[in-house]
């Protein structure tokens, strides 16, 4: 802060506690709130931790496919391949998510 | 497009710099001109970013800063909840005022114990006139108990006259330290009393004991005479004056103050602090407002309270003065305020009564403060049987500050939360009704406790590090 001293100790603890840099799923607009996880975000699903580019300003958002997690315990109609019909190999090179999630790739019709 | 607008807030001046108190998070912040410029702009009316940008050039890092402390939101964003949160049972006792008895040699005419508007009827009712040797232990036992995992209690005995049952307090002092030795904890001793009875054992006692000591006392001569007088309506100042020098001298383990009530009568504030503190050698004096219902002679009206708020001023600017230096000044009011202030608190109650503070009646029975002691209506249990936790939820969830409608638009709450129960009890016939008989003055009060406060920051920070120990016991008036 630059433009506010804090006097008092409840204004150095408040100081404290907004200072963190890293806000999970970046909202717009202030004042930046603690985001506390829900649902599928509190195990590891691909596409959480990193959004598209490898940052995390846009996680979980739609893109040009749908998580990877999003079409097994999740309500969400999500955009994958056919992996009953068209894609059955879509997962093969994923032997653990956690470490090989980015070779879940796009699949074209 | 963004719309701001302040949020609650008490903007003031220090050392001629601009200062935000915050409102409910009690912080205190220094602006620079940027951030002053753009509260100001935005306390007049929501503004947008255009428009503060076309007002004040740009803004951004100032709005940014504004808004991450919650001085300022959007004007769309839901008001900052502060949630109804009632203590978790059971909470820590962390002093206990035993009424040791309910008699007292003087008849002080404006007494809120024994005047017009008592609350328990001392001289016919079912209490016993003096605590028992055997209720008094119980009382110890009852606090040690309650008192958790605090390494410390506080015991404050209180009446009547607290001196009337010296042999009882000794040896409850005596049977305390035993008990507390037992569970491992240490117990701190304090008690208020008219004077009238110190002599030269007692005060030996005292000051060999650590008792912490507050004497009543309403100043110089004529004016303590006015109203703390004998039955036969005689004063007591030359009974106690030379009474409280003699205990000033010898009782040295311990800072002694004295404890000033003041009325419609009596509101010459400076002269009292200079004769309690000058003539008669108090380390510090703290004044409060008398408790009475307004019908009476001595309430004080809208002008006495602004009459006392023009002295507190006057007596905390020399308090500011003497702290710059570095120099004690006893002016004990402010120095509270300024530790609650120090530390952020933000009430949702307005005292530990009933939480961390209970009273103890004659008979046992167990209130929220001593000024509640021996009445039913606000009995909270016993100290055979403990705390009633049924009752005590009850009186917390009716009286947290969220309860408090008058008070939501105050930017003094924080501090004041509604204001006594007891003196509610007495104004509004209601512990839960919010003291609205004197916003003015805790507004003018606290203004001047943050201004004294934003100038300690500035020109003797190291003064405010001294309330960055923990609190102790409350104080009892």
């Amino acid at each position: 802060m630059t433009h506010l001293k804090p006097v008092n100790r409840k204004a150095v603890r408040i100081e404290e506690a907004t200072s963190a840099d890293v806000v999970a799923l970046q909202r717009t607009g202030l004042p930046l709130l603690p985001h506390f996880p829900i649902g599928c975000s509190l195990v590891f699903s691909p596409g959480w931790e990193a959004d598209r580019t490898g940052g995390t300003a846009g996680l979980c958002q739609p893109v040009e496919r749908d998580l990877f997690d999003c079409h097994i315990g999740c309500y969400w109609p999500a955009q994958v391949p056919d992996q009953l019909n068209h894609a059955p190999d879509w997962t093969a090179k994923c032997a653990a998510a956690q470490k090989d999630w980015r070779k879940i790739d796009l699949v074209f019709p | 497009m963004t719309t701001w607008g302040a949020r609650e807030h008490h903007r003031f001046e220090a050392a001629g710099k601009p200062f935000v108190y915050l409102v409910p998070s009690a912080a205190i912040f220094e602006l620079d001109g940027a951030a002053d410029a753009v509260l100001r702009t935005l306390s007049t009316r929501p503004h947008t970013r255009d428009e503060l940008t076309a007002a004040l050039g740009d803004v951004d890092t100032t709005v940014a800063d504004l808004a991450r402390v919650q001085a300022i939101a959007e004007v769309h964003a839901p008001p900052l909840a502060s949630p109804k949160v009632i203590p978790l049972a059971p909470f820590p006792l962390t002093t206990m005022v035993l009424n040791v008895t309910n008699q007292c040699n003087l008849s002080c005419t404006y007494c809120y114990e024994y005047g017009e508007d008592k609350i328990v009827d001392t001289e016919n009712g079912r209490q016993p006139k003096f605590m028992s040797e055997e209720t008094a232990r119980q009382s110890v036992d009852f606090m040690l108990r309650e008192a958790g995992s605090n390494p410390t209690a506080h015991v404050t005995f209180f009446g009547g006259e607290t001196l009337l049952n010296f042999p009882v307090l000794k040896k409850t002092i005596a049977y305390a330290r035993e008990r507390a030795r037992e569970v491992g904890k240490e117990v701190d001793f304090s008690l208020t009393t008219n004077a009238t009875l110190l002599k030269p054992e007692i005060i030996e006692f005292l000051a060999d004991n650590n008792v912490g000591v507050t004497i009543s006392i309403d100043g110089p001569r004529e004016v303590q005479d006015k109203f703390r007088v004998f039955n036969n309506g005689a004063g007591s100042y030359d009974i106690v004056a030379p009474k409280i020098k003699e205990l000033l001298k010898r009782h040295r383990t311990r800072p002694i103050g004295a404890r000033v009530t003041l009325t419609s009568a009596n509101m010459d504030v400076t002269r009292i602090f200079r004769h309690l503190t000058e003539d008669i050698g108090f380390w510090e004096v703290g004044f409060a407002p008398v408790t009475t219902s307004p019908t009476r002679a001595h309430a004080i009206g809208e002008a006495g309270y602004d009459r006392m708020l023009s002295q507190f001023t006057e007596l905390a600017g020399e308090f500011l003065e003497y702290s710059v230096a570095n120099r004690h000044h006893g002016f004990s009011n402010i120095k509270e305020t300024l530790e609650e202030l120090h530390k952020g608190v933000s009430k949702a109650f307005p005292c530990g009564a009933g939480l961390g503070l209970l009273g103890v009646a004659t008979d046992g029975d167990v209130a929220l403060c001593h000024r509640f002691a021996g009445s039913d209506a606000h009995k909270l249990g016993t100290v055979r049987d403990g705390i009633d936790r049924n009752a005590q939820h009850a009186f917390l969830q009716q009286h947290h500050i969220a309860n408090k409608t008058d008070c939501s638009v105050c930017w003094a709450r924080p501090l004041c939360s509604g204001g006594c129960y007891h003196e509610a009890h007495t104004r509004y016939g209601d512990t839960a009704h919010a003291n609205l008989h004197y916003c003015e003055w805790i507004r003018g009060w606290t203004d001047v406790c943050l201004h004294v406060y934003g100038e300690l920051s500035v020109r003797n920070p190291a003064f405010l590090a001294q309330f960055d120990r923990e609190m102790e016991g409350e104080r009892v008036s």
